[in-house]
């Protein structure tokens, strides 16, 4: 199936100048948002993109960056409640994940 | 972060490693782990499968045999060592709390502090000649492959998204292809899902259902729960299919859809059964909403867009019908 959600959303943001183009990005992205393309990283499909965070967590010169989340209602909806970042509380007997 | 972990990793450097500990496991599949992961599947008691966190010797690993780490959730745990059947190696399980690989990496339980405390804890630089160890892919948005390796000596290598991929994985040498490095979203993996949001919802759901059915109002017993199998079974079903990219706009559709199917057995006239469009397709919306937490591509961006718009949406349709109903009544 088509591994798209909301169109524009997405916070991933490259730095090409601090790129070293090392690949461990291309390699832990799990939509293939990455390419690598004479020895920098190339964002093909930003849309792809589900702000897991693997990428920038793993970038040793903090080329990338991205706000980090789950894309889940039931966090978002147990953070607002909170007044807390979203939360999914996995482990309280709750749905997700 | 960096700072901290020197400080609390540090004295474990010149310390001398404990002495390496492991337990044997196997990589048989038994017909108890199948219950296991039925009875997971079903949300049943669903903290009931945590795995000892620790080292674990698979076969009979050597000095010279490869590392995987896994998270202590079983289900995880069971996929990757019956995965490496006829590969002696060491798994080495972190504590993330009962939580699955993807979601505790999430949650940074899965991260790269846990995995050097372990790495530790279990004197691996003792018990092996090598300085490898191999991750699930998805464990990767909590680890820093680059910091794992500064703070313990260790390369951190990610392995396949599905453990299944392992022994291809093994055999092209340590290296995943595009294909083994994507999520998917099939239908075997989403229908998997629809029970633990069937029963989730179903605590609120069902006693609806029944109270209305004891009220004689048998038809909204009826459409509640269909609202209920909508959102939890239809929207996982057909996924692809609904329309619109958005959850709650494929679930309403979902929703509308099980309500058209239901419309001829239900003794309501056109604006009866209008008005009911409007309250049970937003239930099935608000149900199906909450698949986005178990899909494996929503962000949280999008997650936030859509629900800004789709709570108070879900919430004004409810009480358009509810209105129109009381409207026909009263007036």
């Amino acid at each position: 199936m088509t591994m798209k959600y909301l169109p524009g959303v997405s916070t991933l943001k490259l730095e090409a100048a601090k790129c070293i183009g090392c690949g461990m990005c291309a390699k832990v992205c799990p939509h293939a948002v990455f390419w690598i393309e004479a020895r920098k990283a190339v964002i093909t499909d930003v849309d792809l993109c589900m702000e897991c965070g693997a990428c920038a967590g793993n970038c040793p010169t903090e080329a990338l960056s991205v706000k980090k989340g789950v894309g889940c209602a039931q966090a978002v909806r147990m953070g607002f409640l909170r007044g807390t970042e979203p939360d999914c509380g996995c482990g309280d007997g709750s749905s997700c994940c | 972060m960096q700072q901290r972990a020197q400080k609390i990793l540090m004295p474990f450097r010149t310390a001398a490693a404990p002495a390496a500990a492991f337990e044997p496991v196997s990589s048989e599949y038994l017909p108890a782990d199948r219950l296991a992961a039925w009875k997971a599947r079903w949300g049943i008691n669903r903290m009931a499968y945590k795995v000892k966190p620790g080292l674990y010797a698979l076969g009979e690993p050597t000095a010279a045999s490869p590392v995987f780490a896994s998270a202590n959730y079983k289900l995880s745990f069971d996929a990757l060592r019956t995965s490496l059947k006829g590969f002696s190696s060491w798994l080495l399980v972190l504590d993330t709390k009962g939580i699955n690989v993807w979601c505790a990496a999430g949650k940074g339980t899965f991260g790269t502090l846990e995995l050097a405390r372990s790495i530790r804890e279990a004197g691996l630089e003792k018990l092996v000649s090598h300085r490898s160890i191999t991750l699930p892919q998805l464990g990767a948005p909590g680890v820093s492959a680059h910091r794992v390796k500064a703070y313990t000596g260790f390369s951190v290598n990610y392995g396949p998204v599905r453990a299944e991929d392992l022994p291809e994985f093994l055999r092209q040498g340590g290296k995943a292809t595009a294909e083994m490095r994507r999520v998917r979203f099939n239908f075997p993996d989403r229908i998997v899902l629809a029970p633990v949001q069937f029963v989730y919802f179903g605590k609120y759901f069902v006693p609806a259902a029944a109270l209305l059915y004891l009220a004689g109002l048998k038809a909204d017993a009826a459409l509640t729960a269909a609202a209920l199998l909508a959102g939890s079974v239809l929207v996982p079903a057909l996924l692809p299919w609904l329309p619109g990219r958005a959850f709650a706009i494929k679930s309403a559709a979902a929703g509308l859809a099980a309500i058209a199917v239901l419309a001829p057995f239900l003794p309501f006239d056109p604006y009866q059964l209008g008005a009911r469009l409007f309250i049970y397709a937003a239930a099935a919306s608000f149900v199906g909403l909450d698949f986005t937490g178990a899909s494996t591509y929503t962000s949280l961006s999008g997650v936030r867009k859509e629900m800004r718009l789709a709570m108070p949406a879900q919430a004004l349709s409810v009480l358009a019908g509810l209105a129109a109903l009381a409207a026909r009544r009263f007036l």
